[in-house]
């Protein structure tokens, strides 16, 4: 059996292909050469303590966090009321309307990015961070309503019958009985969105304006080689906080998953 | 009960949700028709209609080359993405013991900031750059290799790494989707290996590599980052260009139109090879 060996030593190198490269990120942001090449020259964690002292840095982190966190509520909304919609009832152009909801998922982005810019003049509104969560909320939508379609489809639909039979209200019932057995959805999705946010950088690089947003500040310090170091440890650290955000993301989904009442 | 009908409460519940994604496609699209059909000199906006824009851009070399190479690109970034992902997709699908830990693996790079892993590849593939340096401390080449960096292979490079899952996914599934008493059959039938593949199992994920194919050429066509990072001057594409309208030179009628021309080149391309690789995908069979 030679096939299945070949074939799965191709997986492995292909894990390498997919890793290494991320991985060089944090490996020169100790080096204390300021050249990113081999031989690494010493080991040093000056540029991280430097990140701290850049104002500029610290406002387009706080300027991510904001828009970030309200996507994350913004899309998480809008998404649960139509993954519940699409899981639940069923209606004349539904499929239509699924696809609709997906389709930002699909369009190049700087169709969409320069098609916003454009937009959002026409209506008076200027480039800063509203347009910007305005954008990202699109962008996010179909994340969160994949996500917690999933979260509905879990979820077991007499739990409700049997609340409305005991005479509780519609709203009562969705905040007693639906809300909690749907909540690590939920978190998945907002977790997931916010991420989506935080590392999104063509749309906020049109919309943003003189509000920078942390990928932007990246994309304006990469030009200088003096810059770089910094770059790196600042890149290492988004690049750990993803795979957290997304690691515990995960976590509540399959929790979502195995939360079925039987 | 607040809605009397199912369907109603469809609607009522879907709604913010569709109307913000419709809003959002619909009216950024028409005010970018009608930009298209605008001109612009200096700071003066001029809203005679004309067709000045299109002639304009259709009769410029630089346009029609920069399109050009930007769906060659994108073509090349597909074909190799999905030839590349292909076998990792049969192996977590039909070989892999531990699937959920093998996607989890997959997808993990993916979500990290798109910006910082091309920005990766550029340190790796640079002049001075990791794999130069760690080539020559190997003691494998005497001077640093300058093709790696800013042409069309170093785009190409980059996106298949970057979609890498976006290929994996779709083929999985469809993968996963097959029948094993279609597989069984055909060895009973006297199939070797490779003409089983051929005959029922390529075929049969034929959906799912023409789904792969989409998700990854559309995005690319109007792909960024990566060719003004990686690109250099010969690898620069029709986004590059129409940033700049939008940017520095402060034409937004020709970058709207740009970016019309760019959608419908894409569509058109994205229909022509549906309708390939479906007769493609009967012929097959």
């Amino acid at each position: 059996m030679k096939r299945p060996s070949t074939l799965t030593a191709y997986a492995f190198l292909y894990l390498v292909f997919l890793y290494l490269p991320v991985l060089f990120l944090p490996l020169f942001s100790f080096n204390s050469g300021t050249i990113v090449a081999f031989p690494i020259k010493g080991w040093t964690l000056d540029w991280y303590r430097k990140l701290g002292e850049q104002d500029t840095l610290i406002q387009a982190l706080w300027n991510s966090l904001g828009v970030g966190t309200v996507v994350a509520i913004l899309s998480t909304a809008m998404g649960l009321f139509a993954a519940r919609a699409f899981v639940r009832y069923r209606f004349r152009g539904q499929r239509a309307a699924e696809g609709l909801v997906m389709l930002p998922l699909v369009i190049p982005g700087i169709i969409v990015a320069s098609s916003m810019l454009v937009l959002f003049l026409f209506l008076g509104l200027k480039p800063s961070l509203l347009t910007v969560v305005l954008g990202h909320t699109f962008l996010a939508l179909p994340f969160s309503v994949s996500i917690l379609k999933s979260a509905f489809d879990d979820f077991d639909a007499s739990l409700e019958e049997a609340s409305y039979d005991l005479g509780v209200g519609v709203f009562e019932t969705f905040r007693r009985v639906t809300l909690p057995v749907v909540s690590p959805g939920i978190i998945a999705s907002m977790l997931v969105t916010f991420t989506v946010s935080f590392d999104e950088f063509v749309l906020a690089f049109f919309l943003s304006g003189n509000q920078p947003t942390l990928p932007v500040y990246i994309w304006s310090q990469i030009r200088f080689p003096a810059k770089l170091p910094n770059v790196l440890a600042l890149g290492s650290i988004l690049l750990l906080t993803s795979v957290l955000l997304l690691v515990l993301a995960e976590y509540f989904r399959r929790r979502s998953s195995a939360s079925e009442v039987r | 009960m607040i809605f009397r009908s199912e369907a109603s409460r469809g609607y009522t519940l879907s709604a913010p949700a569709t109307a913000y994604v419709g809003f959002l496609v619909a009216a950024p699209l028409l005010i970018l028709i009608a930009y298209s059909f605008w001109t612009q000199t200096y700071v003066t906006l001029d809203k005679t209609p004309t067709l000045k824009n299109y002639s304009d851009a259709l009769a410029d070399p630089l346009v029609r080359h920069l399109m050009l190479r930007s769906i060659w690109i994108a073509g090349a970034v597909t074909v190799v993405t999905v030839a590349l992902a292909y076998p990792i997709a049969y192996f977590i699908a039909m070989k892999a013991r531990k699937k959920t830990i093998w996607l989890l693996l997959i997808t993990i790079p993916f979500w990290s900031s798109y910006l910082l892993r091309v920005f990766a590849w550029k340190l790796i593939l640079g002049f001075n750059g990791v794999m130069n340096s760690a080539l020559m401390m190997l003691g494998l080449i005497d001077e640093p290799l300058d093709f790696l960096l800013y042409n069309e292979f170093a785009v190409v490079l980059t996106l298949a790494h970057a979609w890498a899952p976006f290929a994996i996914l779709p083929i999985y599934v469809s993968l996963q989707k097959i029948d094993p008493s279609l597989l069984e059959a055909a060895t009973d039938l006297g199939n070797s290996p490779l003409q089983r593949f051929m005959r029922v199992t390529l075929p049969l994920t034929i959906p799912g590599i023409i789904a792969a194919c989409l998700i990854i050429f559309i995005p690319t066509v109007g792909d960024y980052v990566t060719p003004a990072l990686v690109g250099g001057s010969d690898g620069k594409m029709i986004a590059n260009l129409i940033q700049v309208q939008f940017g520095a030179a402060n034409n937004w009628p020709l970058g709207a139109t740009l970016s019309l021309i760019a959608m419908l080149s894409v569509g058109f391309v994205a229909i022509v090879f549906v309708i390939t690789a479906t007769q493609l995908g009967r012929r097959i069979r």
